[in-house]
């Protein structure tokens, strides 16, 4: 049977689950957490708490401050030290509140005690308007790694329908096992989930899309979902980058999102399996997000894994609990090797967006150097939204920002395929991303 | 014998038509141009730099000869008389313009402030501002990466090889304006350039706080305040934990420079210590009487 997939473009890459089917690990609790503003795409939140005051654990300390954009919770009960600036990984300065952790031991049973869950009568009794109000409270965004906040998706525009709910869990990025660790573990609370998304959108049907190197994911959904008929798994070819929203979409539906249009306009809501585990648990838990599931991995770790972390925890933390750096380390990078961005500093703390942190020993990490453009068009065939990535890459050198933008530049995902492919190891995606950022800054 | 004659006959006829039929046309779509547009052309540079605020040299020596006066024209490229050799060709008065020059706001080389990280991708500071904020804590200084030399067509900027950032030869710098908008973190600010009056200028941009700055380089701005107190001018002013001195206020005394902690204030040219006096209490006293 031929397996469902995007259309154009796309590459394999050696997929190297090193973490994959390793259970959960717990990271103790840091004395220290800081927790960042702008953890979501959009506006940052707000900050409501002051130096000095005790927090408890789920406690919200900064709240939504327009419309895109979503408020913050703490993970541990503590005092709000300070209110400072501190570094991303990549050495920016954000906005953090940073808070001392008490009872270090015991902070994560507070957490379970805390709370009493909704049973399912409550959860049946809830509007879509009631979901999407607790996803918003809860600080929910999209755990793919984009960070958009959920709230927003699933408040779907006056005069759009949604006709299909599709979970992500293809997890096309090479090391990475996050997605895959959950789907194992927790596929009751995923459909659950699910549901809930479905109720929250009004769509009569789910997929779960999930690519074909899981073998163990697909088959306890399948065996979860057995009789079933309005969640459906769909597998998937394995096939970078099959977790794109709109790739997904394309081989799931057939359908193509226009340009610069939402998923919706396809009559699909894309949502990640992470994202549904954390709607489970902020509907039927009341527990907000402030904990996600990091794969940290790298062929020279000692002990790579997946690791459940509060959100907040030094990076450093993660990479100590998978077994210190090696000595032979060339990048440490956030994500998977494909999007990622290599990271500065070690001592940042770990945001909702993080999915993964690969440690790269120095001969996997070097850039080759870069020779001219032989015109082969890898790039070209490699890109799965059919730009030009040698065009815009020779645009970008002239400055012509106006020009690459009618090349719809502004569709590119940054997947990195172009850069992959090309045999003159071109840094096609520097140059594209250049490119994007300096058309965001001219005049409209 | 025949072909040949035949042959010049044919082609010389075509040339003598074309040429009537060429001489006809030119004169009935003949475009009048000014003649002193290409009479001011002649003397500028040819570099295009954009320093007038026109698109090019052609674009600033039409602005020129259809102007009705020469205020605020000004080509920084091409030297001091140039305005009064265009006011002769105009026939209207000017004013010699101000010579402004580039300065580099950020003198911290690879001793002062330590590379903690290496980059490895494209040598260019506008790509590597996209990806992170650079090789040392410094979320401000020079990235020198070059962009802003690859940008000058004076040939006056270049990366000092033993700090690794980059350096104004004020000698060569014409203050066309290029570099201040290539350099991707702004380090680059223009200067009026007086005769007799030095350049004083603070070499740092850091904004963080006095104590972060310090830790990041070794000669950052702290933003103390210092140089302001001392300043009788009114030239200083300290933002964001960054002291700026305003180049039409400042004097060029140097009192600034010596009271600064960290030593971030740079001067071209000879100072000027008679002048550190405040001008409206002390105008005429001797330069020492301040001191008590």
């Amino acid at each position: 049977m031929k397996l469902k997939s995007f259309g154009k473009g796309g590459i394999h890459p050696n997929p190297s689950k090193l973490t994959s089917g390793m259970p959960i690990i717990e990271v103790g609790v840091s004395s220290e957490i800081r927790l960042e503003l702008a953890e979501s795409i959009g506006v940052p939140s707000r900050c409501i708490v002051r130096p000095g005051q005790t927090v408890s654990a789920g406690e919200m300390i900064a709240e939504a401050a327009a419309f895109v954009s979503a408020p913050v919770h703490s993970p541990v009960a503590g005092t709000v030290k300070r209110i400072e600036k501190v570094r991303d990984p990549q050495g920016f300065w954000r906005e953090a509140v940073i808070i001392a952790t008490e009872h270090i031991e015991t902070a994560v049973d507070e957490v379970e005690a805390e709370l009493s869950p909704r049973t399912q009568e409550e959860v049946d009794a809830l509007t879509p308007k009631e979901i999407i109000d607790i996803v918003g409270d809860m600080g929910i965004v999209g755990l793919g790694g984009a960070t958009f906040p959920t709230r927003v998706k699933l408040s779907i525009p006056e005069g759009k329908k949604a006709e299909i709910v599709i979970l992500n869990g293809a997890e096309c990025e090479p090391y990475l096992t996050c997605d895959e660790t959950i789907m194992c573990g927790y596929p009751d609370r995923i459909v659950a989930g699910c549901r809930l998304i479905m109720k929250a959108v009004d769509a009569p049907k789910a997929v779960i899309g999930i690519e074909a190197n899981k073998p163990q994911a697909i088959a306890t959904f399948r065996r979860y979902l057995k009789g079933c008929d309005d969640i459906e798994v769909v597998k998937l070819r394995t096939r970078y980058p099959q977790g794109g929203e709109k790739q997904l979409i394309k081989a799931v539906t057939g359908r193509e999102v226009p340009e610069g249009g939402l998923p919706v306009d396809a009559g699909a809501v894309v949502d990640n399996v992470a994202t549904a585990l954390a709607i489970y648990e902020a509907v039927y838990n009341r527990k907000p997000l402030t904990q996600r599931v990091v794969t940290v991995t790298g062929p020279l770790l000692r002990k790579p894994g997946n690791f459940m972390v509060k959100i907040g925890t030094t990076i450093s933390t993660l990479i100590e609990a998978a077994g210190g750096l090696p000595e032979d380390t060339g990048k440490v990078i956030a994500g998977g090797p494909m999007m990622g961005k290599a990271m500065s500093r070690l001592d940042a703390p770990t945001t909702k967006a993080i999915s993964g942190v690969l440690v790269l020993p120095k001969s996997m990490s070097g850039r080759h150097p870069e020779e001219p453009c032989i015109r082969c068009a890898k790039c070209v065939s490699g890109c799965p939204m059919g730009l030009e990535p040698y065009q815009m890459m020779n645009l970008s050198i002239m400055k012509r920002f106006e020009e690459i933008k009618d090349l719809h530049v502004l569709s590119c995902l940054e997947c990195g395929c172009c850069s992959y492919v090309c045999p003159s190891h071109r840094p096609l995606l520097d140059y594209i991303r250049y490119a994007k950022q300096e058309i965001r800054k001219l005049p409209k | 014998m025949g072909v040949i004659s035949t042959t010049v006959l044919i082609l010389g006829g075509i040339g003598v038509i074309a040429a009537v039929v060429l001489y006809f046309v030119a004169k009935k779509f003949h475009v009048y141009e000014n003649p002193k547009i290409a009479e001011i052309e002649e003397l500028l540079p040819g570099a295009n730099c954009g320093g007038c605020g026109m698109s090019g040299c052609h674009a600033f020596a039409k602005a020129c000869a259809e102007t009705d006066s020469l205020d605020g024209f000004n080509c920084t490229g091409a030297g001091k008389d140039i305005m009064e050799k265009i006011s002769v060709i105009v026939g209207l008065e000017a004013k010699a313009g101000v010579r402004r020059v580039a300065v580099m706001k950020c003198h911290g080389g690879c001793e002062e402030r330590q590379v903690v990280n290496n980059y490895d991708g494209v040598d260019s500071c506008a790509m590597e501002g996209t990806l992170y904020q650079g090789e040392t804590d410094c979320n401000y200084g020079c990235l020198g990466r070059g962009d802003c030399v690859a940008s000058c067509i004076f040939d006056a900027l270049h990366i000092d090889p033993e700090i690794g950032i980059a350096v104004v030869d004020i000698d060569k710098c014409t203050g066309c304006g290029k570099c201040v908008k290539t350099c991707p973190r702004h380090l680059l600010e223009l200067v009026p350039v007086e005769p007799d009056k030095p350049i004083v200028w603070v070499a740092c941009m850091n904004h963080d706080k006095g104590a972060l700055a310090m830790k990041e380089c070794t000669l950052s701005c702290i933003g103390c305040g210092k140089c302001k107190r001392v300043c009788n001018h009114d030239a200083v002013t300290v933002d964001d934990f960054v002291a700026h001195i305003d180049p039409e206020k400042c004097v060029g005394c140097g009192e600034c420079e010596g009271a600064c902690p960290r030593s971030s204030i740079h001067h071209i040219g000879n100072l000027r210590p008679e002048l550190k006096g405040n001008p409206e209490t002390s105008d005429n006293k001797p330069a020492g009487s301040n001191e008590a």
